[in-house]
């Protein structure tokens, strides 16, 4: 049974990655989950200087799922390549690192800095809805989402993966457009902008007002965005998107993912990123399924 | 391996003030670790609740490995805890936070609403030290009901206060420090922010250590997804920035450590 896959020449023992911004660098999830297990550990977003993020409340429930504005708080480059690299190089995973930034010039200092790094892929965030500069700025407008990653491909020595916004008209636009540009896979979807009010206190429910809706009641439509894009380009798809179990991961698989990343899931069961290796695995051998590639887009 | 998420046997849970709950669940692995201070995070049957509810440590038993939780129904979560009673089965995750330090020898604990349950575990602990009933100042704040006062009064000089004036003095903590001179070498407290923030004044201006526990929205529970933070005086060595995480280098901070 073969659970491998490949993401632009980079192998995964298998297809489970995690979605930045909801398990750190791995290091608090490390002491609920064998890191080795994973396909690949996704990184939360780094920049060029420390950010300090958004004012709390950060984060609302809602129904099926929940919606943070964490305004991609970060320690800087300089700490990462120093502290977390080194504590994942310990690891039998592959290294995805999404880098945030409010400029092109701070995305092209974090991807050169991290060129001599020991990281497997870079991940792009142009997708972030609650930073008032950068982020989805380059994201919902497929000229801005091409130059950009031009510009950074023409610096990074890694593959570079475009992780693209939902909160666009028509998805294969985008995918299209980083594709054209040279990217070497795409991950989709980010949060969906949302808000919620709190009605007892008159107020809005995270501090920053808006915020990325995320988690189960999302899944459906990530599933559609995944299917449109993965038939939109001929670069692997990372998928996610309110994944709460194996099967959910198997339906973006399904629906043309090559890879899966595990977010919101991971604040109700810091367990769930391993049930769901093995849960994938428990259907490959139910089903029959020699090789998972197998099974990528095969819905159609 | 300190921490972990297990079903945990319900022995008991009743209502002891109105909508204030006393939770007790035989979760034996945490119960061992569990320092006080700390918090469990709690999940919720209804998977339309994802994320798990903090709740701090009202007692802890380490020979029956029980944890003792006390809560106020505040929304959905809460709700559906207050259902529950012996034999039923819950979701923890714990245990969680930093806890308080016990460096004191004429403690002056301070709780607010439900910020009272996690100082009961607090003073049985400075007694069980072998610091004197006198020595330890309890003032417990109230809207107007009062709940867990007797169990202080085992180990500690309790004094009570509530907004409406119905139980003890009328006014707020720092009301029955001044009406009853209460002094120590070190300031226990966790409540509302609007009171952290006045004892933590008030700490500053006396001269006075304070230690407070802090509370904010909580999703991962555990340092990763940086939604609970609050504002540190100085950059933090883990963030590189002005803030540090609730729920793993607090809920407990010195009170001079943090902007509130």
């Amino acid at each position: 049974m073969n659970t491998k896959v490949n993401i632009a020449g980079v192998e995964l023992k298998n297809p489970v990655t995690v979605a930045s911004g909801t398990f750190g660098s791995g290091m608090e999830y490390s002491e609920f989950v064998d890191l080795n297990l994973l396909g690949a550990v996704t990184t939360k977003g780094v920049a060029n200087i420390p950010w300090a993020g958004n004012p709390a409340p950060r984060i609302a429930e809602t129904h099926g799922g929940m919606m943070n504005a964490i305004g991609l708080q970060n320690p800087g480059i300089d700490t990462f390549c120093e502290r977390d690299i080194p504590f994942l190089k310990t690891k039998d995973t592959k290294i995805i690192v999404n880098v945030c930034g409010k400029s092109t010039e701070d995305y092209i200092e974090v991807v050169e800095k991290l060129a001599d790094c020991p990281v497997d892929l870079l991940e792009i965030n142009v997708s972030c809805p609650n930073v008032k500069e950068g982020g989805i700025a380059f994201g919902q407008d497929p000229k801005a989402l091409y130059n950009i990653t031009q510009a950074i491909k023409a610096r990074a020595k890694q593959p570079v993966i475009m992780k693209l916004s939902p909160n666009v008209t028509d998805i294969t636009v985008m995918a299209k457009a980083a594709e054209a540009a040279g990217a070497d896979a795409i991950s989709l979807i980010n949060t969906l902008t949302g808000m919620k009010i709190d009605i007892k206190k008159r107020c809005f429910a995270v501090a920053n007002k808006t915020a990325g809706v995320s988690g189960p009641a999302i899944k459906p439509i990530a599933v559609r965005m995944v299917y449109q894009a993965s038939h939109a380009v001929k670069i692997p798809v990372i998928g996610m998107g309110g994944i709460m179990c194996a099967d959910d991961a198997i339906e973006f698989i399904m629906a043309g993912a090559t890879a899966v990343a595990v977010g919101t899931a991971n604040f109700h069961n810091p367990y769930v990123t391993a049930e769901i290796i093995k849960g994938i695995e428990a259907y490959m051998q139910e089903n029959n399924v020699e090789d998972i590639n197998s099974l990528i887009g095969c819905v159609d | 391996m300190s921490k972990v998420k297990i079903r945990a046997e319900v022995v008991s849970c009743k209502e002891i003030a109105e909508e204030i709950f006393d939770l007790v669940i035989k979760a034996e692995e945490i119960a061992k670790e569990a320092v006080c201070g700390q918090f469990v995070s709690l999940y919720t049957r209804d998977s339309a609740t994802l994320l798990p509810r903090p709740i701090s440590l009202c007692g802890i038993d380490k020979e029956k490995g029980t944890l003792r939780l006390v809560y106020r129904v505040v929304g959905k979560g809460t709700k559906e805890f207050s259902g529950l009673s012996e034999g039923y089965y819950i979701d923890v995750l714990g245990p969680l936070g930093n806890g308080f330090e016990l460096n004191s020898e004429r403690p002056v604990i301070m709780g607010g609403g439900i910020g009272i349950p996690p100082m009961l575990r607090l003073t049985k602990e400075f007694s069980e030290k072998g610091i004197k009933k006198e020595d330890i100042s309890v003032i417990l704040g109230y809207r107007d009901e009062a709940f867990l006062a007797d169990e202080f009064s085992e180990y500690a000089t309790v004094y009570l206060t509530s907004d409406s004036g119905k139980i003890g003095l009328k006014g707020n903590v720092l009301d029955a420090v001044k009406e009853y001179k209460i002094s120590g070498d070190m300031i226990y407290a966790c409540g509302p922010t609007p009171m952290l923030r006045a004892i933590k004044n008030y700490a500053e201006e006396n001269n006075v250590k304070a230690q407070i526990s802090l509370e904010e929205r909580m999703a991962c529970g555990i340092g990763a997804c940086l939604a609970c933070v609050c504002d540190s005086k100085d950059i933090d060595d883990h963030s590189k920035v002005k803030n540090k995480r609730i729920c793993k280098d607090g809920p407990v901070f010195y009170a001079e450590e943090v902007e509130i």
